[in-house]
Parts: structure tokens; C-alpha cells; sequence
């Protein structure tokens, strides 16, 4: 019986070891990166970097340590994988010591972990994912001396900041180019979950699209995870099948783009840049940056500047990038692209701007005005020229 | 029409894992073994599998390493279960996770990496008939394995005596051993039966189905086979058929929603495992159909001293 027992936790141990590949894990993730990131996240990330370099002067920074709570594993190749690469460009950045802590389950695992990170003496703690936002108040409460920085939640605290990245301006400028290179004029898109942030894409996505292409029509399939590979590109196979050429998703895994590529139809990465999974069919991607934000927080909790914010920064700030067009993408639709991208930057051009139908056809945001951020937060309709419902 | 077949190919290709997977751990139990670890030796395949044809270039010797990956995880927990008598449901959960942990760290150099995925053999004559020909004789080489080991194992459990020896260890080991067969020898082979099936399954997943490496890609099909056992009440031609149920529900949602009917996903989800409760409940209700197919030793470790 004993034996028994002492074996079980051999077993779990190993496991254990096993699944914080640690310092190895970190450095060939940093290669594979280096493969990938474009030019443009780079620059960023350099150009931020000096600026910091300069203002820091390394002084506390070094006795700073900051935690991560990942809802992935880092090798999603999306969405934690991101929220990695940028952890590493905080730690080159500033020299603070980073941790974090991978495949998180939403829930009560996710406060003891935490917690945990807040026991270890971690100054900033960033969690990753939206559902760990009422585990995140409920440590924070605990711990009124460590700054929490949940991304994608609305709930707030004296030591609890927000962010998120308006990813719905990078499918204004999907949708632009989805729009102008399809041919069946149906665009496939892979949902994860009903939420608004995924809604707000599909909108912003078919909004464009239909801008300059009214014939558009953009077909969804919920898949109901964010990351199954199998099931996601089950869901392109059956858009494909049914008459999609143009294939985007919300989902994390690459494994949409790979069908795309084999079934010779065009589609977009998500979060990162996938253009090994689609050498030839991947027009473009919408890429996560959150290097900067991660930098300017952990730089203002060093100098005691560190307020409780609500940060939705997009293109602008750099928070969202654009992958490198795809060579399949024709000249003119890249300037158009450009064009949607250079406005809005400079504001003059917001992608839920009216006029905007819904799916029944009425007038929902007139000509001349633009949705708000508070009904951008809650959106939960379709725009005219969406197929299907949304599941309740 | 066309996408009816459409919709039958990508069952096809969905079912197989499970198939795969469900076929080993039938084996498995039916010797009186419960291992939970499917997921764990799956991913261990699919890493493995996904590995070495990017080392060798040949899905044949990937497909042979995901095999002999899978056992190898499965000797973990036969040693575990059989030899140091570990209880068998934590030491299966622990498998899992140390296969998904391990999986993680072997494929730190494959993440990205693409490959165009194991070629499809056409069977010559037979795929070149309309409609069935390109349902049933144009599939990649392991499609046409998985049905090969569905009758090979029908087979071997129903009319071979190996089979009949292995089915009574699994029904009252005291009673095999009294006979003087190995029990532990026998459920050990079942065991490294079990785990070369899912890592099979597993390199299906990695090869075939989504041929990329990404970590924790098996995404739950292990449990989905674990429960497939059940649902087939311990018969292989079960499996089969609830193989190509549970795959293609999960298609035929995906269809449905592409073609604007609303059907609520989350329950489409839910139904193999709704399914097996469902099984569960009614094989439940008559003892003598549990005994007819349910392992009786099932889970239980055999202490040949006693």
C-alpha cells in the first residue's frame, strides 16, 4: 500500500518536471521565434527596448520579479505563445526576473497559482486570459502590495489594471483583403467561444469586407475551444466544403491554415505569424504584441508611477501588428490594405463607424456616427451579411 | 452530393484516431487492466510519430516509432500497475499527464514546423468507382490499418485461444492463474497492446488528421476512446461503429452550422459523453449484459502469492 502510494507520487513528480521545461524551454522557443517574428515586431521591440534602456538605468529593476499566467501551453504557437514572446523582450528589456506558469485552467486552479505567485514575492503579476479575472481580484485583495494586470476582463481594483488589444482594426484590414480577393464571395470564419471579443471580429471582419465588396457573405462555424487542432481544421474543411475561399479564424491552433493550404483556398493567421503552416495561401495575419505594454507596467511599478489603468490599445500603439502580405496578395489590394491600416492610426477611419446594418437588415449605427467603446465591450449581434445565429 | 462526401471523407479522417485508440484500450481492459493513460500515451505517438518522419522522411518508420513510443509509455504503467501493484486509476491519470509533460518537450524543436502529411493510397480499379471509390479505396495507408486491426482483433479475442486466455484473465485472474496461465505476463502484453494502438492513434492526429506537432493536440481524444469503450460495452464492432458515430457528430455539427442551422454546439460537445452515460445507464439496469461483457477483474490487481 505504501509502495503504492510513494510510486503515484514518483509518477506525478516526474510529470511535473517534465512540464516546466524551464530555461531550455524558454531559449529554443526564443529561436523558433526569431525564425518567425516578422521584421515589423522586431523594430518595435528594439526601438522600445533603447527607449527603456535609456530611462531605467538599471537600478531596482534588477530586484523586480514578475509573474505570468498563461492559459496555454507556450507552445501553442498563438495566443500564450505571444504573451511569451513578449514576456522575454521584458526580461531583455528591463533585467527583471520573470516567471510564469503555463496551461492554467480557468478556475479555482488558476487562484491557487496565483496566489502562489503573489507567496513568491512577484511585484507584478500578469494574467493572461479572461476567465482568471475574479481569481485575480480575489488574490489582489490579499495582496494589496503586488500589482495585478489581468488582460481582457472589465473588473477592476486599486492594485488591478486591464488590458486588451483592439484586434477587431486588424480584421478591418482582413476583411479589406478578404473582400476584394474572393471569388465565391464566401469567407469562412472559425469561432471559439460566443463572447463579444470574438463577435467584435467577426463584424469588424464582415463590415470591411462588404465596404468593398457588397456581395460578401461570411459563414461561422463554432468549434467551442480555443485550441483543438483537430476540430479546428475539421471546421475549414467543412467551410471549404461549402463553398468558403477565404478561411479566418479565432481559434489558436495553425491547423486551419494548413487545410487552407492543402485545399489551395486563401486564409489568415491569428496571433502569430503562420506562415510556415501556408507558405503560399496565408495573405496576412493578425499578430499580438504585448512587449511594449508589459515594459511601460513593469517600468512605471519600478518607479512607483503604477496606477490602476484600463488600457485598449490597437494598431496605433502597437499592440496589434500586421504580419507581412503574402505574396498572393496583388498590389492594389495591399494599397488599400495600407490605406484602411493608415487611417485608422490616424483616426480619420473607425471600423464600426456607420452607417451599420444588422442582420435583419435595420439601421443600427447611423451614417456619421461610430459604436462606443461600452457597446463595443457587450456586442453581441451580427452585422448585415453574417450567416447563422449566434448560439445562446 | 458532393458534400455529403466531403462530410463522409472528413468523418472518415475524424473517426480513425478514436478507432485506433478505443481498439487498444478494449484489448487492454478486456485482459482486466484500466488505463487511463490513453491521452498520455496518444500524445507521446503523436510527438513521436511527428518527430521521426521529420528525421527519416518516412511516414513508415514514423508510424512504426509511434508505436513502439506508445508501448514504451504503457511499459511505464504496466511496470507501475502489474509488478508494484500501483493503483491503477491515479497511476493512468498520472500517465496522462506525464505523456502531455514529456510530449512538451520533445516537440520544443517541431513547434512551426509543417509537413504535408502521409500520402493517400489509391487502391487501383476500386478508387476510380463514382461516389464509394473515393470514399472507401482512396484513404491514406492508416485508414485502411485501422479497419485491418478492428477485424484482426474481432479475430483474435472471438476465435483464437489466445484471445479466450486473455478474456479469462481479465474475467477471474485467481481462475487463470489456477490454471497456470501468467497473468501478469498476459495483461502486461495487453497493456503494450493498448499503447501501441493509441500511439498509432496518436501519430494519426500529428501525421494525417492535422499533420503539424502542437503541444496538448490531442485535445481530449483519449478520454473521448476511454469513453468510446464504455459506449461499445466491451465489443469490438462496437467500437467501429461508435467510432464513426462519435466522428461524425462532431462533423456533421461543423456542416450544420457552415450551412446556417442553428444547432447548439456546446451540446454537440457534450454528446459522446452523453452518449456513454446513457450506455452506462442501461447496460446498468441488466446485470446479466455487464457480465456478459464487462471484464469482471476489471481494475483489480492480481497478487499471484496470495
Amino acid at each position: 500500500m505504501k509502495l503504492r502510494n510513494i510510486l503515484a507520487v514518483l509518477i506525478a513528480s516526474a510529470a511535473l518536471t517534465a512540464c516546466g521545461g524551464g530555461e531550455k524551454a524558454a531559449d529554443k522557443a526564443k529561436e523558433a521565434a526569431t525564425e518567425t517574428a516578422t521584421k515589423v515586431t522586431e523594430t518595435v521591440k528594439e526601438k522600445v527596448t533603447e527607449k527603456v534602456k535609456e530611462v531605467v538605468k538599471g537600478k531596482s529593476a534588477a530586484d523586480t520579479k514578475v509573474g505570468f499566467v498563461y492559459v496555454g501551453p507556450v507552445g501553442d504557437h498563438g495566443w500564450s505563445y505571444e504573451h511569451d514572446q513578449s514576456r522575454q523582450a521584458l526580461e531583455k528589456a528591463l533585467g527583471v526576473k520573470t516567471t510564469f506558469v503555463e496551461s492554467v485552467p480557468e478556475g479555482a486552479d488558476a487562484e491557487r497559482v496565483i496566489t502562489q505567485l503573489a507567496n513568491d514575492g512577484n511585484d507584478v503579476i500578469f494574467t493572461t486570459s479572461f476567465g482568471y479575472m475574479n481569481p485575480t481580484l480575489k488574490v489582489a485583495k490579499k495582496f494589496p502590495n503586488v500589482r495585478f494586470e489581468h488582460a481582457t476582463g472589465y473588473k477592476r481594483a486599486d492594485n488591478v489594471s486591464t488590458y486588451s488589444a483592439r484586434f477587431y482594426e486588424g480584421r478591418a484590414i482582413l476583411g479589406t483583403i478578404a473582400g476584394k480577393m474572393t471569388k465565391s464571395n464566401i469567407i469562412g470564419y472559425i469561432g471559439s467561444f460566443p463572447i463579444p471579443e470574438v463577435i467584435r471580429g467577426i463584424d469588424a471582419m464582415t463590415i470591411a469586407a462588404r465596404k468593398v465588396n457588397p456581395n460578401v457573405k461570411v459563414k461561422v462555424v463554432w468549434v467551442n475551444s480555443w485550441f483543438d487542432p483537430g476540430k479546428e481544421g475539421d471546421a475549414a474543411k467543412a467551410l471549404i466544403d461549402q463553398g468558403a475561399d477565404i478561411i479566418t479564424q479565432h481559434t489558436d491552433s495553425p491547423a486551419p491554415l494548413q487545410v487552407a493550404e492543402k485545399r489551395g483556398v486563401y486564409a489568415f493567421g491569428q496571433a502569430s505569424d503562420m506562415k510556415s503552416f501556408a507558405p503560399t495561401k496565408q495573405l496576412t495575419s493578425i499578430i499580438d504584441n504585448w512587449s511594449d505594454y508589459y515594459i511601460a507596467r513593469t517600468k512605471a511599478a519600478i518607479d512607483g508611477s503604477w496606477k490602476s489603468t484600463d488600457t485598449w490599445d490597437g494598431i496605433k500603439a502597437g499592440m496589434v501588428v500586421m504580419a507581412p502580405y503574402g505574396d498572393a496578395v496583388p498590389a492594389d489590394v495591399r494599397e488599400m490594405a495600407d490605406k484602411v491600416k493608415a487611417s485608422i492610426v490616424d483616426g480619420s477611419f473607425h471600423p464600426f463607424q456607420g452607417p451599420i446594418k444588422n442582420q435583419k437588415g435595420e439601421l443600427v449605427v447611423k451614417e456619421g456616427e461610430t459604436l462606443g467603446d461600452g457597446d463595443l465591450a457587450k456586442l453581441n449581434w451580427y452585422v448585415e451579411g453574417v450567416e447563422g445565429s449566434i448560439p445562446k | 452530393m458532393d458534400i455529403l462526401i466531403a462530410a463522409i471523407l472528413t468523418i472518415i479522417t475524424a473517426a480513425t484516431p478514436l478507432l485506433f485508440a478505443a481498439l487498444g484500450e478494449l484489448v487492454t481492459e478486456k485482459s482486466g487492466v484500466l488505463n487511463l493513460g490513453i491521452e498520455g500515451m496518444m500524445i507521446m505517438g503523436a510527438i513521436i510519430g511527428f518527430f521521426t518522419v521529420h528525421q527519416t522522411d518516412s511516414a513508415f518508420i514514423a508510424i512504426i516509432a509511434s508505436m513502439i513510443a506508445g508501448a514504451l509509455t504503457a511499459t511505464i504503467f504496466a511496470i507501475l500497475v502489474l509488478k508494484f501493484h500501483a493503483s491503477q486509476v491515479p497511476t493512468g491519470l498520472a500517465l496522462t499527464i506525464f505523456g502531455i509533460g514529456l510530449s512538451a518537450l520533445i516537440g520544443q524543436s517541431m513547434i512551426g514546423v509543417a509537413y504535408e502529411g502521409i500520402p493517400k493510397i489509391a487502391i487501383p480499379g476500386l478508387s476510380s468507382i463514382p461516389v464509394i471509390g473515393d470514399i472507401f479505396f482512396n484513404q491514406d495507408g492508416l485508414v485502411y490499418f485501422s479497419i485491418f486491426m478492428v477485424v484482426a482483433t474481432m479475430w483474435f479475442l472471438n476465435k483464437t485461444r489466445a484471445g479466450l486466455i486473455l478474456r479469462a484473465v481479465g474475467d477471474s485472474h485467481d481462475a487463470a492463474h489456477a490454471m497456470g496461465y501468467s497473468v501478469i505476463k498476459i495483461r502486461f502484453l495487453a497493456t503494450l497492446f493498448g499503447g501501441a494502438m493509441a500511439g498509432v492513434g496518436g501519430a494519426y492526429l500529428s501525421l494525417a488528421y492535422s499533420p503539424l506537432w502542437v503541444e496538448g493536440m490531442t485535445a481530449g481524444r483519449g478520454w473521448i476512446a476511454l469513453a468510446l469503450v464504455v459506449f461499445a460495452s466491451w465489443r469490438v464492432g462496437r467500437v467501429l461503429l461508435g467510432a464513426y458515430l462519435f466522428g461524425g457528430i462532431t462533423i456533421l455539427q461543423l456542416h450544420a452550422q457552415a450551412l446556417g442551422i442553428a444547432v447548439p454546439s456546446q451540446i454537440m460537445s457534450m454528446l459522446p459523453y452523453l452518449a456513454t452515460i446513457l450506455v452506462l445507464v442501461i447496460i446498468s439496469r441488466d446485470k446479466s449484459k455487464i457480465k456478459l461483457n464487462s471484464p469482471a477483474s476489471l481494475g483489480k490487481a492480481f497478487h499471484p502469492s496470495r
